[in-house]
């Protein structure tokens, strides 16, 4: 099934620099603010915006890094095994606006799975959602502060984020499946 | 970054570390990790398990064991239901199988045995089809033990691969001896046993474990020191002197361990007896790790609990052959 590439490693990265400044605008700045990624291209996505404030901003933010395996409502469910990471936030969030990182918002069940597991961690102030694509399909009332590109794409389609540090290139690809 | 490659969890049950793969216990100590940085969360507790029911299912005393399961199932938010065969219709002459049939009429999901007859936790799973975990059956095995054991080893020295580990005390009626026997040695660790001749069974050498009575040489090259309860409560332990005379020759104390390696690695499986098998000095001392052993046990058992709930289809019985 052909390829077809969406999202380059320019545009990529023009989107974490926006959504970087936007999150800024939106908290009034650093104050408070940690970036908390989904394992794992949403660890990724949180390192690099974390890295674009820093050198803006001279801070030097929280970075935590979530597993969600053990939240997973379809853990039954799913023919493959689940991968489990750890998960690593050695902050307290208690009191701090968290900016929840992914790469692709679908049907918003994994960031349910991120709400819940975060939530675990304490009583931030809020929680505000960022994503590098946004593909539609929603099944819970769920949607991102911060969307690095809206990719409206049908359910047989599979969207597939690479970022260099996971799969050395940046890029999104759509692939049609046969289904 | 690198990508691991994990074994891909096929068991129902944990019966015994002999029947699994040095890959499935891997993933095992791997997921624990991911476990135990839960248990040091504000709120020590994830829905893996949510709806999952676990019974406890004890035919010898156990506290620890059995809490340490207990707490890892409610971790992991599955219903806990305890059995203490004192109370039960065992009394009145229902058989084990009976027992597990009618645990699993009540819709459980998972069964925790122990027992002390060495096999019951096999017999148990061959006739029911929901997941069974052998919490210790007679001195056949106790691999959530030895999964502890070897975690805890793990995390302190980095690997298990040529560590020199030395299992002492009663090796002859220790199934906490016999399941670290299997896993370690899967690991390619050198396991050495260490006990009055009367207590080193016959055909241990067979396991690939190097034998001694001197505690002096099974010090001296260790990275670690597994020392086992001395169960003088069993009636042909009256073979063995005395309690003082136990500790003279094979106590673990703050003198013997000056001889050993630098940062030797003390572990005990629990309850202690001060003053038999360790001296009080060495359990609570710097290279006793006795009380993160408690810790890191519930991460494993969750881990345990965790990939056996895995297993759809219970139906279909290992291919292993046990």
């Amino acid at each position: 099934m052909p390829l077809k590439q969406v999202f380059t490693k320019e545009e990529i990265e023009r989107a974490i620099t926006r959504i970087s400044h936007e999150i800024i605008e939106n908290n009034k700045g650093v104050k408070g603010l940690a970036i908390v990624g989904i394992r794992t291209r949403g660890y990724v996505l949180a390192e690099r915006i974390a890295t674009v404030i820093n050198n803006l901003y001279g801070t030097k933010l929280d970075v935590g890094a979530l597993d969600i395996t053990f939240y997973r409502d379809d853990l039954s469910a799913i023919s493959e095994q689940p991968v489990i990471h750890n998960t690593e936030i050695d902050f307290d969030i208690e009191n701090k606006n968290i900016v929840l990182v992914d790469d692709v918002l679908y049907t918003g069940r994994t960031i349910r799975c991120g709400l819940d597991a975060l939530i675990d961690f304490g009583r931030p102030k809020t929680i505000q959602l960022a994503v590098l694509i946004d593909r539609g399909h929603r099944e819970l009332p769920i949607r991102a502060d911060y969307v690095g590109k809206n990719i409206p794409t049908s359910q047989k389609e599979l969207v597939q984020v690479k970022l260099q540090e996971t799969d050395n290139e940046d890029s999104v690809t759509i692939e049609e499946t046969g289904e | 970054m690198t990508k691991k490659k994990t074994a891909k969890w096929i068991h129902k049950d944990l019966l015994g570390l002999e029947y699994l793969s040095k890959e499935d216990i891997e993933l095992l100590l791997d997921t624990a990790e991911s476990f135990r940085e839960i248990l040091d969360r504000k709120i020590k507790k994830v829905p893996a398990l949510r709806g999952k029911t676990v019974v406890n299912l004890f035919y010898e005393p156990s506290t620890r064991t059995r809490v340490s399961f207990e707490v890892a199932a409610k971790r992991l938010s599955a219903d806990v239901i305890n059995i203490a065969v004192e109370s039960s219709s065992v009394k009145k002459g229902e058989t084990l199988n009976d027992t597990g049939k009618n645990i699993e009429a009540l819709k459980a999901d998972i069964i925790v045995v122990r027992h002390n007859c060495s096999g019951a936790a096999n017999m148990l799973a061959r006739n029911v089809n929901i997941s069974v975990i052998n919490a210790g059956d007679g001195w056949h095995e106790h691999p959530t033990q030895a999964l502890l054991d070897m975690f805890t080893l793990r995390k302190k020295t980095g690997k298990l691969e040529g560590l020199n580990v030395s299992i002492v005390g009663d090796i002859a009626h220790s199934r906490v001896a016999r399941s670290n026997i299997w896993g370690l040695t899967k690991f390619g660790a050198n396991v050495t046993v260490c006990a009055p001749d009367i207590l080193i069974p016959p055909g241990i050498e067979k396991m690939n474990v190097k034998i001694t009575d001197d505690i002096d040489e099974a010090l001296s090259e260790a990275d670690a020191i597994n020392v086992l309860r001395m169960q003088f409560e069993r009636d042909d332990m009256k073979a063995f002197p005395s309690q003082l005379e136990y500790f003279k020759k094979f106590g673990i104390t703050d003198d013997r361990l000056k001889k050993a390696k630098k940062g030797i690695i003390v572990m005990h499986p629990g309850p202690i007896n001060r003053g038999v098998e360790i001296s009080s000095e060495v359990a609570d001392g710097a290279n006793s790790v006795i009380l993160e052993q408690v810790t890191n046990g519930i991460a494993v058992r969750m881990a345990v609990l965790f990939w056996v709930a895995q297993v759809r289809d219970k139906e279909k019985k290992d291919e292993i052959g046990y």
